[in-house]
């Protein structure tokens, strides 16, 4: 029935992916040094491309005897964190250059990883699941630690290499009792045969290894020390396309896999969803480095987003999408902004270096206040929608507790949002910023102006009731 | 329906005209840096001016077109735009008055700023006319997220007037103001949701018919009520508003005072009182005994202030008790009072505001006790000192008595005790004002600053001589408003009655 050209359309962009990476080593080996700054094109074109193919397919199929199948929820994914990975990898050239640590590697690995988040995107099956995510994990553990000269980059990659290991532990023992108490590793058939005691205690521990993941409190711990010490760039990555793409990955398993023992998870996904907001906004309060700031911040969005995963599929499924692109975009675009504090040829992360921003550089001044109040989510910027959402889901699912937490947390991280718009509008200026490439500056206008204007005005045919709906109906086949 | 987007175009001509401002900017002063000296500066604020008179003649045209005959809403625009939401304008007597006071105060808040803002106009001018978009949309939304979006948007641009321009402490009270707020309004935003959820529409025209059940309206209207009673502001929540006051540039005091504190008062009539009229019954004693004690409290706190600019701020946070007593009297001449007064103090405090801005931009002081005497040297400011004093006291055949005295009859009416609290409010505000006038305007001139001081600018006079003639206009003929409000005004009170 499944025909060679469906399974090939299915698994189109991984494919894809997977050659044009090995082509890229190829390349690599042969042309050495001189492919370093071309690999960085030819990786934002091949993630581009991969994202048109999944765009294409986007009903979606199965392949592989149902190891692999995909619909309309987890191509939509695959759409957004290709594009955001492109234009990620896109951007770090010109800051490694003056790191002079640009290696054509770079690129190989934000494809391979990317190769990661589409087969996870695509698993239907444990061992598919697992497969995926160690290629993304070893990649960005790699790649965290990629200026090897730089101990806070090393200790970023050791500190995520290992915390990750625990955690690839965790989610295999409990793939391993799931397998073991359903005596099967495909999701249609985890589904069919029922909760046992013994898979729900898998599907917890498989619970607590994806929360790592996506840096959900109280396995957030890493979060800020690796967004500290990794370079920016891969930062501006991790917090954009692995962390939508791992988010949805989270939802589908609990959507597809345990979608039966709702009423078993709706708990844990809510009190892991109430700490991350509230560790997150707490914690990104005191801090005086940009880097990790945003990295709490992260953690409370992750808060906000598993909210909708706790209000369940038929509620959550569009609003999870709506919030995480909306705050993939926004994310990327302010992590560019980091990229663009340079000064005196030397990066600078303290949160102060960004005084009377408004003045000396009145453009990134303006465009990173639309992202940081889009991610703090007030009208009229996108990030009010993505919240707006995220409450829809959860009190259309009664989760009125979760929703009075998204607004205490909301307040709290106001705090700190306002400190950076006060540092950049009240504070007198304090040496200009160098001008940084095209590419980065084009990054966060492009951004603020997705998140800001695009989002508000397009918000119908994008979120409920537009594209994110029509993808969460996916789920339903 | 159909014809010429009239409320559409009044709405956003003020956010196009604060584009088509930034871009010429940025395209002359290379690279957008420093001020291009003052007369670019000068000629940005003229722009502004000119922007928002325009829109302030778009909705004296939206006024013209307006039937005052007829309850409901007018001139409404709907287009589809999200699930349930929709894109949706409307005015009623109610929203199309205060609407009205925005467009009118704005150019005379931009004008005002003239001399006294130097540093980054363009920025300022934007600030400005974003936030006027955001005030008229407020007003205007017939959709509970449209007026939201609105409502808590204007928080951005209100944040960076007072934190850029405003005085020593303008980060605290940029903050404070800023998180105040937007506590209130997130949990607004719960209960919000909450109601599309349950009525299945964004519409407030469908809202006000729609019957919440008792127990759910108690909640819902907390949530509200946390949301107007900190922008109202209500003691004991309106403690943000001294301090934003007192920091804001005198522009920014006045468009607080005259325009976003009347968020709270229309909020109350737009959505509590239609749409939970049992939990409004409920509460009733709890916001007349807050209302008291703000009109009593506040009264007293204002005389004993040595800053002008907060004994305003005080001044206003007791004429807000006033506002709230009208609003939960429930009847007739209550709620007209209250409307009434809610324009009136938007003129009159703003007038103070300008009034205390004219002696900061020559002194840089708004220490009472640093002028005295200023009669002999300024008799045509103390000429306007003096009548806006008496409107502030709500002395007859100015505007402020008639919003004064009809909100206590009305409250009179619902009950006693509460206007005889009220009562005791406009004794105090007697004392205050009168207090602040005496001190600063008579007497010999002690501090050897003012002896050289000017009396009041053409400019002044443009801004301020229609603040007066409106002030006495509306004192005598108190019907020019009655006109306008009162059919909305009766029909908010027929929601009320049916719930009963």
């Amino acid at each position: 029935m499944l025909d060679f050209t469906s399974i090939v359309m299915t698994v189109a962009p991984e494919l894809w992916l997977a050659l044009a990476g090995l082509a890229g080593v190829l390349l690599g080996a042969v042309f050495g040094e001189r492919f370093n700054s071309l690999s960085f094109k030819f990786g934002a074109l091949t993630l581009f491309g991969a994202a048109a193919l999944a765009a294409m397919h986007l009903g979606g199929g199965e392949a592989f005897g149902g190891l692999v199948r995909t619909n309309a929820f987890v191509n939509f994914a695959k759409v957004i964190s290709f594009v955001l990975a492109g234009i990620a990898l896109f951007m770090s050239e010109g800051f490694l250059k003056r790191h002079e640590t640009i290696r054509y590697e770079y690129a190989l690995l934000t494809i391979f990883a990317s190769l990661g988040m589409g087969i996870i995107l695509s698993a239907a099956d444990l061992m598919t699941l697992y497969m995926g995510i160690e290629t993304l994990s070893l990649s960005s553990y790699v790649l965290a630690a990629f200026h090897r000269d730089s101990a806070r980059s090393s200790e970023a990659g050791l500190k995520y290499f290992v915390l990750g290991a625990l955690a690839s532990g965790m989610l295999l023992y409990g793939a391993s009792l799931v397998y073991g108490f359903s005596g099967t590793t495909s999701f249609a058939g985890i589904a069919a045969s029922g909760m046992s005691t013994g898979t729900m205690f898998g599907m917890v521990l498989m619970i607590v290894g994806l929360a790592f993941k996506i840096s959900a409190a109280p396995m957030h711990v890493w979060t800020p020390d690796v967004y500290e010490g990794a370079p920016t760039s891969v930062v501006a990555f991790f917090a954009s396309a692995p962390k939508m793409a791992s988010t949805v990955v989270f939802a589908n398993v609990l959507f597809t896999v345990f979608g039966a023992a709702m009423d078993q998870w709706q708990l844990i996904v809510a009190i892991i969803a109430g700490l991350s907001m509230i560790i997150g906004s707490l914690g990104a309060l005191v801090q005086t480095n940009i880097k990790r700031l945003l990295g709490y911040s992260s953690i409370a969005n992750v808060g906000y987003a598993l909210v909708a995963v706790a209000a369940g599929q038929e509620a959550g499924a569009a609003a999870l999408l709506t919030f995480s692109t909306i705050y993939a975009v926004t994310s990327l675009g302010l992590f560019a902004g980091v990229l663009a504090m340079r000064r005196r040829g030397g990066m600078v992360e303290g949160i102060s270096e960004l005084g009377g921003l408004a003045r000396t550089k009145p453009v990134l001044a303006i465009t990173m206040s639309v992202l940081i109040f889009s991610i703090a989510g007030l009208p009229p910027f996108g990030g009010f929608f993505g919240k707006f959402e995220v409450l829809s889901a959860g009190l259309d699912a009664g989760l009125m507790p979760l929703a009075i937490l998204v607004v205490i947390a909301s307040v709290i991280s106001l705090g700190y949002y306002l400190r950076l718009i006060k540092i950049m509008w009240f504070d007198e200026p304090t040496e200009r910023f160098e001008n940084v490439d095209v590419s980065v500056m084009g990054t966060v206008v492009l951004s603020a102006i997705v998140a800001g204007l695009v989002f508000m005005v397009f918000i119908s045919e994008l979120g409920t009731g537009g594209w994110a709906s029509f993808a969460a109906s996916g789920l339903m086949r | 329906m159909g014809g010429f987007p009239i409320l559409t175009v009044m709405t956003f001509l003020p956010l196009v005209g604060a584009l088509l401002v930034m871009l010429v900017r940025s395209a002359t002063a290379s690279g957008g840096r420093g001020n291009g000296g003052p007369e670019a500066g000068k000629t940005v604020l003229l722009a502004g001016v000119i922007i928002s008179a325009a829109t302030f003649v778009a909705s004296v045209a939206a006024f013209t077109s307006f039937d005052r005959g007829q309850a409901g809403y007018q001139l409404v625009e709907q287009y589809a735009w999200y699930g349930p939401i929709s894109f949706k304008l409307g005015v009623d007597g109610l929203s199309l008055s205060l609407v009205l006071l925005t467009t009118f105060l704005t150019p005379i808040c931009l004008l005002a700023s003239w001399n006294s803002i130097e540093k980054r106009v363009t920025e300022y001018v934007v600030c400005f006319l974003v936030l006027e978009t955001f005030m008229i949309g407020v007003f205007v939304s017939l959709d509970l997220v449209l007026f939201y979006i609105f409502f808590e948007a204007g928080l951005i641009p209100m944040f960076l007037i007072v934190g850029i321009w405003g005085g020593k402490d303008r980060v605290y009270a940029a903050f404070k103001f800023f998180l105040y707020t937007l506590i209130g309004s997130l949990l607004m935003l719960v209960a919000m949701v909450y109601m599309i959820i349950a009525a299945g529409s964004a519409d407030i025209e469908v809202l006000e018919k729609f019957a919440f059940a008792p127990g759910i309206q108690t909640w819902l209207w907390l949530a509200f009520a946390a949301s107007f009673a900190v922008k109202l502001p209500m003691w004991p929540v309106h403690t943000w508003l001294p301090d934003a006051h007192v920091q804001a540039p005198t522009a920014g005091s006045v468009i607080l005072a005259g325009v976003l504190l009347k968020m709270g008062g229309y909020g109350f009539l737009r959505f509590s009182l239609p749409m939970f009229p049992d939990a409004s019954q409920l509460f009733q004693p709890a916001m007349f005994a807050l209302a008291v004690i703000a009109i009593v409290y506040t009264s007293l706190v204002a005389w004993r202030q040595t800053d002008m600019k907060k004994l305003i701020a005080y001044s206003s946070v007791a004429h807000m008790g006033f506002v709230t007593l009208g609003i939960f009297s429930f009847n007739e001449t209550g709620v007209q009072g209250a409307v009434f007064q809610m324009l009136s103090h938007g003129i009159i405090s703003g007038a103070l505001f300008l009034i205390v801005g004219v002696v900061y931009d020559r002194m840089h002081t708004r220490e009472i006790a640093s002028y005295g005497g200023l009669v002999n040297r300024m008799p045509i400011y103390a000429s306007f000192f003096m009548l806006f004093t008496m409107a502030n006291v709500g002395l007859p055949g100015t505007s402020g008595f008639v919003g004064e005295i009809l909100t206590m009859v009305g409250g009179f009416q619902a009950a006693t005790w509460a206007a005889a609290g009220a009562a005791l409010g406009v004794i105090f505000s007697a004392v205050y004002m009168l207090t602040l006038y005496r001190r600063t305007v008579f007497g010999e001139i002690t501090n050897p600053a003012l002896l050289g001081i000017k009396d009041m600018n053409l400019i002044e006079w443009v801004c301020l001589a229609p603040l007066a003639a409106l002030t006495l206009l509306f004192g005598v003929a108190p019907n020019l408003i009655f006109n306008l409000t009162d059919s909305s005004t009766n029909r908010i009170l027929s929601f009320m009655a049916g719930g009963q």
